[in-house]
């Protein structure tokens, strides 16, 4: 007999997620289904406006990587325009991501995946003088876990949970069988997820410095970058760079030792150990070290063959609306796309909560559509990148890789894992960290002898532009696409990272990598679905970002019909 | 308006009810902040300068300094609706570090979807445990734009698949106040911006009760934490402008504390991006700098711990703590000078445009700017 599992909202993301999944009398998912459960316009707003405005708009699709759109954004209307920025403004863009990424990635594994890996309440137990020899085992000079401070947080904790009042810890799944750490481990952990909440707020500054502000930075102009009074003042540089090893000092001290000490812990969890089951990759060259240089490589990887890794195509990505809450006939490519809503509302059964209105997995169910490259499904995030990098041979990242393989003692194949996906992100953090001092020193060099930051567009009315930018956001490859007629913005999709992973099952009935990763997995307790929770988060998913929706040539804002379907 | 003795009496008072609330937690602030090694002193430094940020007298800082020590008393919902979770990020983004941090787990979060350990069912429990238990005492925030068309199923939250619609006007009845963080809670923001496909509306016009708007896209992580905090102290909303938003942080025209002011008094425009003005630090105004139109206090506060703000970073400010702003200044790099905002701009763009030109449109427009802006206080 199987029972249906419904976890909404899903927390600890950017946005609104809601995933199902069916099991059977062993509590192993036969089924799952994911669906973001709101749909906010964007691209349809961006219809008869100046291209100038493009970057400023798209940034608000997600508070989180808001400057990847921003940039993303901004380079779309530059590749069709066909403006070549100065290098000056490619430096310090590259700077502005290097910041987002050590911002974001410390965010992710400790304030927003972290405590599916960490039990706070078994932290209470632990004895803080074991727990600093503990630390000890994973890093040389542990930071945040000598005794003293380890006690201090224990106390500051138990002070909320002999009350009872656990504040933002309430009601979670403490206690549940699949948390490996042991009570020193965690204790460990949650003293670094504090510590992480002040060095998050540094690395945010990093990205204000030449952002202007973080969140929604506003420096960025189709043409080039507008805080050249910043990049001229060393002490503003000498300000980035301060902050740049105060943060990195935290990456390796903390973070680093924190996975390894998860990967020894969990090491044969299988909530961990699967979770890659569309083993399809895709990534962009990406993070520009020197003219024409790139941190990472861009590539598709089919079938987990990292031997035969190839280009990407532009030609061959599409997105499919069958089970989405969209009405179109075909799957369509980014440029030439409809987007008509069709929201068909839930269907009720039972579950293990009792009846509740449960997701139409034959029908549509979800706000996001599903991207599909040469019509497969493919996983996109830091994983994805740091495999194409891998297979291209990229000598930072191979050494990277074997690295933590060697010091953990895992295979290669434990890459392709939950763990690995976790991992994947905290070494691509340590790289940019240490690879995004190339950037800063090669503006140093620059900027002697070249002060240029912006060349100014020129738009001609009486012509029609086509132009798409691909970059690297923090969860994955995010591609911006535009069609510039009469000087305004006549047609704009984004196609973004959480849409390639999140989306639902295509026409072809081929489902994408949140579904995959779930089948197969055997919950302890089907109220308590820990394991799903610990599988969704290692995506990092960001909601508002998947759900766009383009508009679309040819059809006037006019005909655009919002009506209820089936409510 | 409250006289200062009047408003320093009903903060008083307002701690005296706050006083008699059951604790949350034995240990004191300043237990905590002496395992952080922050002294009474720190402290008091501290109060003082969130005390100048309120815009308040510096005797009232004692009342803060209090209103932080009480503050685990009021307990916090927020929620999130249509949004990109910006304002979120920026709330964790508070500055003084130790002691924000302090504040922020001395209030009692109930509910908050980006940092609550709980999922599914068990945050659902939370949410609807909250609403129940703290009926009638809990601060309500925001965060994002309310989807009204379709019956509001462009956003359902939860196992039972509740729309925001409805879970918004249910919290709304029991709160003690409502604030709504950000242009989009505020005002719609992005979404609501033409055509408005899903009929995206501020938080004030679905529900019955005052709201408190912070307006900013996202605001800074200060104009959240002193509302709060204002809230805390007085137990009622704080003085509020034409919009809803709080005098103290909303009062002032971006323009009239800018950095750049003496530029533009002097005539010195930056005239394109990374030319001559643009690395001396000439005025934005004629690249679409929207100062002169838009109320906040960026200039002074700045954001991430008064890191930089826009116009630092050589880009016009974009008018985003403003109603409609995405629709009525756009485009965002050209001087608006030519559209009717709040009834004023069609007067200083006729006078500026006939008589003298382009530099005369914005001392046209700050003029009259002005003089709206002293109305708006009376």
């Amino acid at each position: 007999m199987s029972q249906r599992v419904v976890i909404d909202p899903i927390t600890r993301i950017e946005g609104h997620l809601r995933v199902e999944v069916e099991v059977d009398e062993n509590n192993v998912i036969q089924n799952a289904w994911s669906s973001s459960t709101l749909w906010r316009g964007i691209e349809v707003i961006l219809k008869g406006r100046t291209p100038m405005d493009v970057g400023l708009i798209v940034q608000r699709i997600c508070g989180v990587c808001t400057y990847s759109h921003y940039r993303c954004g901004t380079e779309a209307v530059e590749n069709a325009l066909g403006v070549k920025i100065p290098l000056n403004a490619k430096y310090l863009r590259s700077l502005m991501q290097t910041s987002l990424y050590m911002h974001d990635h410390i965010v992710h594994f400790y304030h927003l995946h972290g405590l599916d890996w960490v039990d706070v309440v078994s932290a209470l137990s632990a004895d803080p003088a074991k727990a600093a020899q503990v630390a000890l085992k994973y890093t040389d000079k542990p930071i945040a876990a000598g005794e003293g401070e380890l006690r201090a947080v224990q106390e500051r904790v138990k002070g909320f949970v002999e009350k009872g009042q656990l504040g933002p810890f309430a009601n979670a799944y403490w206690g549940n069988g699949t948390y490996k750490f042991t009570p020193e481990q965690n204790l460990i952990a949650l003293s670094h997820y504090l510590k992480a909440l002040e060095v998050q707020r540094v690395a945010a500054e990093m990205l204000a410095i030449f952002g202007g502000k973080q969140p929604h930075p506003q420096s960025l102009v189709v043409g080039g970058v507008t805080s050249v009074r910043d990049m001229l003042s060393p002490a503003r540089l000498q300000e980035w760079k301060q902050k740049h090893a105060y943060v990195t000092d935290f990456i390796k001290r903390a973070y680093q030792a924190d996975i390894v000490m998860a990967a020894e812990a969990f090491g044969t969890e299988p909530s961990v150990l699967g979770g890659v089951n569309v083993k399809n990759f895709l990534a962009t060259d990406d993070f520009v070290l020197a003219d024409g240089e790139y941190m990472f490589n861009g590539g598709v990887i089919m079938n987990g063959d990292l031997a035969g890794v190839s280009d990407i195509n532009p030609d061959l990505i599409a997105e499919d609306v069958t089970h989405a809450w969209y009405s179109a006939d075909n799957a369509q490519h980014p440029y030439d796309g409809t987007t008509v809503p069709n929201y068909t509302g839930f269907v009720e059964r039972d579950t293990v909560y009792g009846k509740l209105p449960t997701l139409d997995g034959d029908g549509k169910y979800s706000w996001v559509k599903s991207p599909r490259y040469n019509g497969e499904p493919v996983e996109v995030g830091p994983l994805s990148s740091l495999l194409v990098s891998y297979a291209r041979g990229n000598k930072v990242v191979v050494d990277a890789v074997n690295g933590l393989l060697a010091r953990t003692g895992l295979p290669v194949e434990a890459l392709f894992t939950t763990l690995g996906r976790t991992a994947a992100r905290m070494l691509q953090t340590v790289i940019v960290a240490d690879e995004g001092l190339r950037t800063f020193d090669a503006l140093l060099t620059n900027i002697q002898s070249d002060e240029a930051t912006y060349v100014k567009p020129e738009i001609d009315a009486n012509k029609e532009y086509v132009g798409h930018a691909m970059i690297e956001a923090p969860r994955g490859m995010l591609s911006h696409w535009i069609r510039i007629k009469g000087g305004k913005v006549e047609n704009y999709q984004a196609v973004v990272p959480t849409t390639w992973n999140a989306g639902p099952k295509d026409a072809n009935g081929k489902i994408g990598p949140y579904e995959a990763s779930l089948i197969g997995l055997k919950l302890e307790d089907p109220t308590k679905p820990l394991e799903v929770i610990r599988i969704i988060h290692s995506f990092d998913p960001c909601m508002a970002c998947s759900v766009h929706v383009m508009d679309f040539k040819g059809a006037s804002l006019s005909e655009f019909k919002v009506s209820p379907n089936g409510l | 308006m409250d006289t200062h003795a009047a408003l320093y009496e009903q903060g008083k008072q307002r701690l005296e009810t706050l006083r008699s609330l059951p604790r949350r937690h034995e240990e004191t602030i300043f237990d905590k902040m002496a395992q952080h090694g922050i002294t009474r002193r720190d402290f008091m430094k501290w109060s003082a300068s969130v005390t100048a940020m309120l815009a308040l007298p510096l005797p009232f800082s004692t009342l803060v300094a209090e209103a932080a020590e009480l503050a685990d008393r009021v307990p916090l919902i927020w929620l999130h609706m249509a949004e990109c979770t910006g304002c979120s990020e920026s709330l964790v983004r508070a500055d003084t570090p130790n002691l924000d941090s302090l504040i922020f787990d001395h209030i009692s979060l109930e509910y908050h979807e980006t940092l609550m350990a709980a999922a599914g069912w068990q945050a659902e429990e939370n949410l609807e445990h909250a609403l129940e238990t703290y009926k009638g005492n809990y601060l309500l925030a925001v965060e994002g734009a309310v989807p009204t068309a379709n019956n509001g199923a462009f956003l359902t939250v939860g196992c039972k698949g509740h729309t925001g619609l409805e879970i918004i006007k249910h919290a709304a009845d029991g709160a003690a106040a409502i604030v709504s963080v950000g242009t989009c809670a505020s005002f719609g923001g992005v979404q609501a911006a033409y055509p408005n496909p899903t009929g995206a509306k501020g938080v004030h016009e679905v529900v019955s009760k005052p709201v408190i708007n912070l307006g900013g896209c996202p605001p800074s992580e200060k104009n959240i934490v002193g509302t709060l905090m204002y809230f805390i102290m007085f137990g009622k909303l704080p003085a509020l402008d034409m919009f809803n938003r709080p005098k103290w942080a909303y009062g002032a025209r971006v323009h009239d504390n800018c950095e750049r002011r003496g530029r533009f008094d002097a005539g010195e425009f930056v005239e394109e991006f990374g030319d001559h003005g643009a690395k001396e630090g000439y005025c934005l105004y004629k690249v679409g700098c929207k100062g002169p139109y838009t109320y906040n206090n960026c200039p002074t506060e700045r954001f991430n711990h008064h890191t930089s703000w826009p116009v630092l970073a050589g880009h016009g400010c974009m008018g985003c703590s403003e109603p409609n702003f995405w629709d009525d200044m756009a485009d965002f790099e050209k001087p608006l000078g030519r559209q009717l905002l709040h009834g004023l701009d069609a007067t200083a763009d006729t006078i500026g445009a006939v008589i003298l030109g382009a530099t005369v449109v914005g001392i046209g427009a700050h003029a009259v700017a002005s003089v709206f802006a002293q109305a708006k206080e009376d």
